[in-house]
């Protein structure tokens, strides 16, 4: 096998600025989402994800600024998610640079615009981002659950049935993050990781919980992911994604290496 | 000054090219075109494309380029991106079979279903991510490492009737065929314009060669 695992970082980014304080000594404006896409993409990332989490309409046009000003200088994959409910929001983010976008809850509420989407664009370019919380108990088996509103929300769905539905109707990629996990640091939920990386014909990106190295491991060996995203950890620089590269070849899997 | 051509036919993310060729060359004038005159007027000439081959093919037609990319593909410098690079074969297995531009003899095919790697893990489709590019001997490869990595997104990949015609092969499992090379035409299955510095590498490679081999 040559294919690398991909590492990607993740931006949220709130009216044009990155949300969380970033401590890097090299660059001049840490809150300036093209410093630090360029940072990453030095480093070595794979793809850089977008998270817009800017929550007036009005707006939504900076982040469109962003991804133009990433994508004229930065020549690896960027991904946009955060408010993409419409086609118009698709067409607007690839024109501007995108590669991908990520639908969310917009899938959730109407699972045919995945379908659209993929139709008019192609799936390459459609990355179904779910987020999933367990809902059995103790000593039952495993289930878990869509949440929505930032996993405030129960949906009902059961998320390996959705990921397999949302595969079908054209979805290219799944981004899949546990709500029980993000921010905690104690790694990704990586029965939820393989039951979907197992459950689909597509690549999974596995999100959520990761608080240090051994764990994007293990969302690969283990979760047999075949990407994963973390914010956090190379945000405070805790460590760079070159760093989680070497890491991850030192245990034996396979990275892209510059 | 030298000028290059990416032809505007409504499939892709032509500003990434465009601005990905503008970076790895600044003294080269870039043109988003689609109209014939524009396309023949250029010293070189790249055609791009994402998504499924139908509508590339309908697009292609619809745009009335079909003699043009031929007329191109027999006088100058052609580079062929992804889907660009499919639509160059004879025929292709997508959408229960589609034919294509003819002016590479061969065909498309889909990856086998249920692929494994050696340690029997799944192998998803499509084929996303980075992976090497094992190269054969061709000017474009210059100042690349072999076996460098370029990012892919695709599902079925070309087979060339005639193996001289292959510039380099991956492995997904097996090797297949990620770059062909015939005369002046060069095209290949990554995209180079994501694929970070030897991707600029490549297209800067492109923005200066001759059409020889």
């Amino acid at each position: 096998m040559s294919l690398a695992k991909r590492i990607i970082p993740c931006l949220d980014v709130d009216n044009g600025r990155v949300v969380k304080g970033v401590k890097f000594v090299d660059i001049r404006d840490a809150g300036d989402p093209v410093e630090v896409a360029r940072r990453y993409d030095r480093e070595g990332a794979d793809e850089i994800t977008f998270l817009d989490i800017t929550a007036t309409h009005d707006n939504r046009d900076t982040i469109v600024h962003v991804v133009e000003q990433v994508a004229s200088e930065v020549f690896i994959p960027l991904t946009v998610g955060g408010g993409i409910r419409k086609l118009e929001d698709i067409r607007c983010m690839l024109n501007a640079g995108a590669d991908k976008v990520g639908i969310n809850s917009a899938a959730v509420f109407n699972p045919e615009f995945v379908k659209q989407a993929a139709e008019k664009f192609g799936s390459q370019c459609i990355v179904v981002a779910i987020d999933a919380k367990k809902v059995s108990a103790t000593g039952e088996s495993d289930r878990w659950e869509i949440f929505t509103h930032g996993g405030r929300k129960g949906t009902g769905i059961d998320a390996i049935e959705w990921a397999i539905k949302m595969v079908d109707y054209g979805a290219g990629e799944i981004l899949l993050t546990s709500m029980d996990r993000d921010g905690t640091k104690i790694g990704f939920d990586l029965e939820l990781t393989r039951t979907v990386s197992e459950a689909v014909s597509v690549p999974v990106i596995a999100s959520g919980g990761v608080g240090k190295l051994a764990h994007l491991v293990d969302g690969v060996k283990e979760g047999k992911a075949d990407a994963v995203l973390a914010a956090s950890i190379f945000h405070f620089a805790e460590y760079s994604v070159q760093e989680a590269k070497e890491y991850m070849q030192a245990e034996g899997i396979e990275v892209r290496l510059t | 000054m030298s000028s290059v051509a990416v032809i505007d036919y409504g499939m892709g993310n032509l500003h990434s090219i465009a601005k990905a060729l503008q970076h790895a060359s600044p003294e080269v004038d870039v043109r988003v075109v689609s109209d014939k005159q524009s396309i023949l007027a250029a010293d070189r000439v790249v055609f791009p494309g994402v998504g499924a081959i139908r509508d590339c093919m309908h697009a292609v037609q619809a745009a009335e380029l079909t003699e043009v990319i031929t007329e191109v593909a027999q006088s100058k410098p052609l580079l062929g991106i992804c889907l660009g690079m499919q639509a160059l074969l004879s025929t292709s297995e997508e959408n229960g079979g589609t034919d294509c531009l003819n002016l590479i003899p061969g065909k498309v095919i889909h990856f086998a279903k249920d692929m494994q790697d050696v340690e029997g893990q799944k192998l998803k489709i499509p084929h996303m991510g980075w992976n090497k590019v094992q190269q054969n001997q061709h000017s474009l490869w210059q100042d690349i490492t072999q076996d460098s990595r370029f990012y892919f997104v695709h599902s079925y990949y070309a087979q060339p009737d005639d193996d001289a015609a292959i510039a380099a092969t991956t492995e997904y499992p097996q090797a297949f065929t990620c770059a062909i090379a015939k005369d002046n035409v060069f095209a290949v299955q990554f995209h180079p314009e994501k694929s970070q510095t030897v991707g600029l590498q490549l297209l800067k490679n492109f923005l200066h060669w001759d059409g020889q081999s």
